[in-house]
Formats: structure tokens, C-alpha cells, sequence
């Protein structure tokens, strides 16, 4: 398998990320590489293999609905890039 | 004073009697983090006016009688680790003006147990990196060879210690991040079984594998931080709940009839051969104390790199989703819709690496490759684990270089991805399968440089990995040693 530079253009859009042409290019060649060790894996036979989440088998705990937060609006929005009136402000989406 | 030779419980105890008061000793932390961090470059940021109320607010505690075992002995914190009105970056320009407005648990049993912090230390952009050059804040120099890398990513962490600008420190753990640059930097860092130790408010990575430790010159040391940092946690939902343990409780044992199982494919090809002989003569060292030694297979280790690098990179793409400039940290000047804002407020406050990382995490993750990656990764996680819930039937630690190298040039990797992923390729497997590892000094290469050697352990045995490091450095003074001529 290999990637494009239209397939890196596409996964850093689902990311996110704004990338040049430049950037794709540079990196296409990178990813290619890791997907290449990666790929090392794909001959392994795993039928019947139960796929591990995680180390420890534990269960999501339940608690009783109750409160236990204090509002600290104030103190996380201190740190907001911009906000009014309470609401964290973003560029207009819905005309 | 010189407390730079001291082990933890002797400042502590010259702490209790008052032969020293924590705001000295902090001082003089403080003077040599002022002193050398110029060249080191460990620490992203100190704050001496508060490390001296923490340390004042200690002093306070042994005067009335209220102190315990560590009570105003000062560490560092890796910079992962929110801490509350201390500036919070993980190593990244996206939380490059980030004040936490709340406190880790780990950093909250520190204060609780009246550790003063001497701030707050350099590590591989987001905990992405094993040299700790990924970081936004410049590349940590190694104290033994300042044109080296300490390892990563708890490279500041690591540097900081070995160079005596704090006793103590903590580091994350997700592929090897505590314990390579402890074999880097040649002192003692211990990665908890999975769940032991909370996961709230440390910056998360890759959730299934993240896990904070100790970093000390030595086990000892290492065994009282860790009674500090373990224990449930509600906020952390898979933090474990278990009683409490004292991890010092057998350091003293001697270690008649413990069985060694050494790994052969922890001693194949691409290991260096100083590291190997190292190694092999701390092996002998064990036996002399009675321990025995066993062949074990860890046959399917070969592909903890690649299903690390799918794992990882996909709980880290869905972690970082959370860097959208909205709520904290950076957000570009200027964009020209909410899209735009997302896409430049990450393509300008994310490095390449991390950038790399959430683009592999997406792909795997994406409609039509989810099986063929992730989920075969999972699957292939299992049968790791399973060679080592078998290797365990024959031995009650196992042992190997903790790194295939020694600490290598700054930029000599850094163009190559995958030649820098293969530094971890003995400490992942542990990450994998949730086990305890730890990495010890058992030497020096024919460069001065330290070389680490591993332990891995089953679950909850980190008491008897502590003995058996406790053992073999009470028969060696590898870990004593510290890098001569550190000049501002």
C-alpha cells in the first residue's frame, strides 16, 4: 500500500490540519515509510484472536447522579481565546 | 550543604531532625537549575517564589509535627502534568500560554505529601518522541554529553535528575518514555503497571498505554516516590482499586531462588554490543546474589513497534481532536470560517511529529481500514501479552537492555521516523500488556555514555522489581555516579 499526495490531502482535511502542497509532499514520503513497517503486521494470523482494549479488564464504575462539580465558568473561561457574556465565541456558522 | 549525593530517605530524615530546612534545600535546587539550565535546557519553567512557599508551607508541616516520609524534599514535574497557576505546555506551542486551572492527582499527592515543586520540565512535543527533540521548547542536552540527546520523551525529566537540578522527578511512560531516558541519562525511572497511578490531568496521549512514574538516582528512591503517586482515583476511569501498598516493603529481601528470565530476542541482532556485555555482566552479578537464570521467548515482541504505531497514533488523533483553539490554548490570528480556524489553529500550534502521528491515527482509524489496522493491532496486543503471562510461569522478572544503544548525537535521527521509533523496541511490549518495567543503570559504554538495563515484572510486582534493582545496587554504584564538569 502506498498513499498519495492526494491521500495525505485528504486525511490531514478529516484532521484538520491545513497542509501546503509542500507539507503533502514532504510527509507522503514519511507516512509511506512508517506504513511500510506497519505493514509487517498484516501477515499475522489472527483469526479467532479477541482484540485487547485494554490491560486491565475493568468495567465502566456507575456513581449516584449527583452533583459533584462546582461551576468554575469563570476560572476556564479566563484562559478561553475569546468569550462573552459566559459563551465561548467562534467564527459565525448559521446565517 | 551538598545534598546532591543524598538519597531520598537520608534528606528526608535530615529534613525531620532539622539538620536542613526544605526552603535551603529547595535554594539550592534552584540555584543550580539557574546555574546549568542554560546548557540543559530541562526545564521549560521555574518559578522560585512559589517553589519557596510550597517549600515554606513544608517546614511549616515539620515544625508542627504533621510530616511524612517525604515531607520537603523537592522534585520536578515532567511539563504533562496540569498544574494549577503553573504554566502547562506538554512541550507544545498549541499550549505554549496554557495556565492549568487545576492540579493532576499525581500532583496533588505530591502537595499533599509536601514535595515543593521546583517547576516544570522539557519533554518531546505531546509525550511524541524518544530525544526529546520534538519539543517546542529545544532539544534537552544530555548532562553526560551535552551533544547528546537524553532520550525521550521524559527527556527533561531524565536530564534534570542526572545532573543533580532536582533529587527527583516524575515522567509518563507510553512506549518506553520513562525508561529510555533513564538508560539514556543513567539513572533509576520505573513505569507502574497499567491503572496503578491516575491518568487525570495528565495531557493524554494514548489512553490504553499512558502511565506516570518515579525518576530518582535510585530504587530506593524510586520505591518511596511511588508510595506517593499510586492509588484509586475516581476521576481516572481506569484507575484500579486496590489497597494500598508499601512499595519499600521488600527492598531488603535477598534474592535466593529468584528465577531471571532473559528474553532471546531481547539479545538478537540490533542490540550494541557494549549494551550486551552490560547487560550480561549485571546478569552475573545477579547470580552471584542467588539469583538463577532462564531462557523465555517473547516470540511475537518483533511487532510491538508496528501495532505500537497504530494503537498509539490512533487514540492519539482522537485525544488531540480537543486542540481546536475554542476553549484553551492557541488559536490562529486570523481565519476565514470555523473550519479555517480548527485547520490553522492546529497546522501552527502542532509540530511535525504530532502532526505525522494524528495523520497515521486518522488513516487507521478511517471507514474501510479500521479492521485491517486497528482492530488486527488489538489482536496482535493480545498474543503480546500472552507470551508474557507465559513467560511468567517460568520466572518472576524478566531481563534485557532497556535501549539497543546509548544516547546518540542530537539530529542524528531526526530526519528518519521509523529509525527513531526503533529506539523503543524493548520497552514497548511492557506498554502493550500493561506490565510494570523499569530501567536501571548497569554501566557505561567505551564514550562515558550510561547504558540502562530492564526489568519487566507481571502485574502489581513492583515491589519485587524494587528488591531486585534495590539488590543489585546495593552490590553496584552505577547508579551513584553523576557527570563531572557541568559548567554554566
Amino acid at each position: 500500500m502506498s498513499l498519495s499526495q492526494d491521500d495525505v490531502k485528504r486525511i490531514a482535511r478529516l484532521a484538520r490540519i491545513e497542509t501546503s502542497d509542500a507539507e503533502a509532499q514532504a510527509t507522503q514520503a514519511q507516512l509511506n515509510t512508517i506504513f511500510d513497517l506497519i505493514a509487517t503486521m498484516q501477515a499475522v494470523d489472527t483469526r479467532g484472536i479477541e482484540p485487547m482494549a485494554h490491560a486491565q479488564e475493568v468495567t465502566q464504575r456507575l456513581r449516584e447522579d449527583a452533583v459533584t462539580e462546582t461551576d468554575r465558568r469563570d476560572v476556564f473561561q479566563a484562559i478561553a481565546p475569546a468569550v462573552e457574556n459566559g459563551l465561548y465565541l467562534v467564527p459565525k456558522v448559521i446565517e | 550543604m551538598n545534598p546532591f549525593d543524598t538519597s531520598l530517605s537520608a534528606l528526608a530524615a535530615q529534613l525531620a531532625t532539622k539538620q536542613v530546612a526544605s526552603r535551603e534545600l529547595a535554594q539550592v535546587y534552584l540555584d543550580r537549575i539557574a546555574a546549568l539550565n542554560g546548557t540543559i535546557n530541562a526545564f521549560i519553567t521555574v518559578d522560585p517564589e512559589k517553589t519557596l512557599r510550597e517549600a515554606a508551607a513544608a517546614d511549616a508541616a515539620i515544625a508542627a509535627g504533621q510530616a511524612g516520609p517525604l515531607t520537603g524534599v523537592p522534585i520536578a514535574h515532567k511539563d504533562i502534568f496540569c498544574t494549577d497557576g503553573w504554566l502547562t505546555t506538554c512541550g507544545s506551542k498549541m499550549l505554549s500560554n496554557f495556565v492549568a486551572p487545576y492540579d493532576a492527582h499525581v500532583i496533588e499527592r505530591f502537595k499533599a505529601a509536601g514535595l515543593p515543586s521546583l517547576g516544570k520540565t522539557n519533554m518531546d512535543e505531546f509525550a511524541m518522541g524518544s530525544s526529546n527533540e520534538t519539543s517546542f521548547y529545544g532539544a534537552v542536552k544530555n548532562p553526560w554529553d551535552t551533544a547528546r540527546v537524553p532520550g525521550g520523551s521524559s527527556g527533561g525529566a531524565a536530564a534534570c535528575v542526572a545532573a543533580r537540578m532536582a533529587p527527583a522527578a516524575t515522567g509518563t511512560d507510553t512506549g518506553g518514555s520513562i525508561r529510555q531516558p533513564a538508560a539514556f541519562t543513567g539513572i533509576t525511572g520505573l513505569k507502574p503497571t497499567y491503572g496503578l497511578v491516575s491518568r487525570y490531568g495528565m495531557i493524554a496521549f494514548a489512553s490504553s498505554l499512558d502511565q506516570a512514574g518515579p525518576m530518582a538516582p535510585s530504587a530506593e528512591d524510586c520505591a518511596l516516590l511511588l508510595n506517593v503517586m499510586t492509588g484509586f482515583d475516581p476521576r481516572d476511569s481506569t484507575s484500579l482499586e486496590r489497597d494500598k501498598e508499601d512499595y519499600t516493603r521488600d527492598l531488603d529481601k535477598p534474592l535466593a531462588g529468584l528465577r531471571v528470565g532473559l528474553p532471546r530476542e531481547f539479545f538478537a541482532e540490533g542490540l550494541n554490543n557494549e549494551v550486551a556485555a552490560a547487560v550480561e555482566a549485571a546478569v552475573a552479578e545477579l547470580k552471584k546474589l542467588g539469583a538463577t537464570t532462564v531462557e523465555i521467548s517473547l516470540a511475537n515482541s518483533k511487532l510491538a513497534i508496528p501495532v505500537y504505531y497504530v494503537l498509539a497514533p490512533a487514540e492519539a488523533s482522537s485525544n488531540l481532536s480537543r486542540f481546536d483553539g475554542v476553549r484553551y490554548g492557541h488559536r490562529a490570528p486570523e481565519y476565514a470560517d470555523l473550519n479555517d480556524m480548527y485547520a490553522k489553529t492546529r497546522a501552527q500550534g502542532f509540530g511535525a511529529e504530532v502532526k505525522r502521528r494524528i495523520l497515521i491515527g486518522t488513516y487507521v482509524l478511517s471507514h474501510g481500514y479500521y479492521d485491517a489496522y486497528y482492530l488486527q493491532a488489538q489482536k496482535i496486543r493480545r498474543l503480546i501479552a500472552h507470551d508474557f503471562a507465559e513467560a511468567f510461569k517460568a520466572c518472576d522478572v524478566i531481563l534485557g537492555p532497556t535501549a539497543p544503544g546509548t544516547a546518540f548525537r542530537i539530529g542524528e535521527k531526526s530526519d528518519d521516523p521509523v529509525e527513531m521509533y526503533l529506539n523503543d523496541l524493548y520497552t514497548i511490549p511492557a506498554n502493550l500488556a500493561g506490565l510494570p518495567g523499569m530501567s536501571l543503570p548497569c554501566g557505561f559504554d567505551g564514550k562515558g555514555l550510561p547504558i540502562g538495563l530492564q526489568l519487566v515484572g507481571d502485574y502489581f510486582s513492583e515491589a519485587k522489581m524494587l528488591n531486585v534493582a534495590h539488590q543489585y545496587q546495593r552490590v553496584t554504584d552505577w547508579h551513584a555516579r553523576r557527570p563531572e564538569g557541568l559548567q554554566s
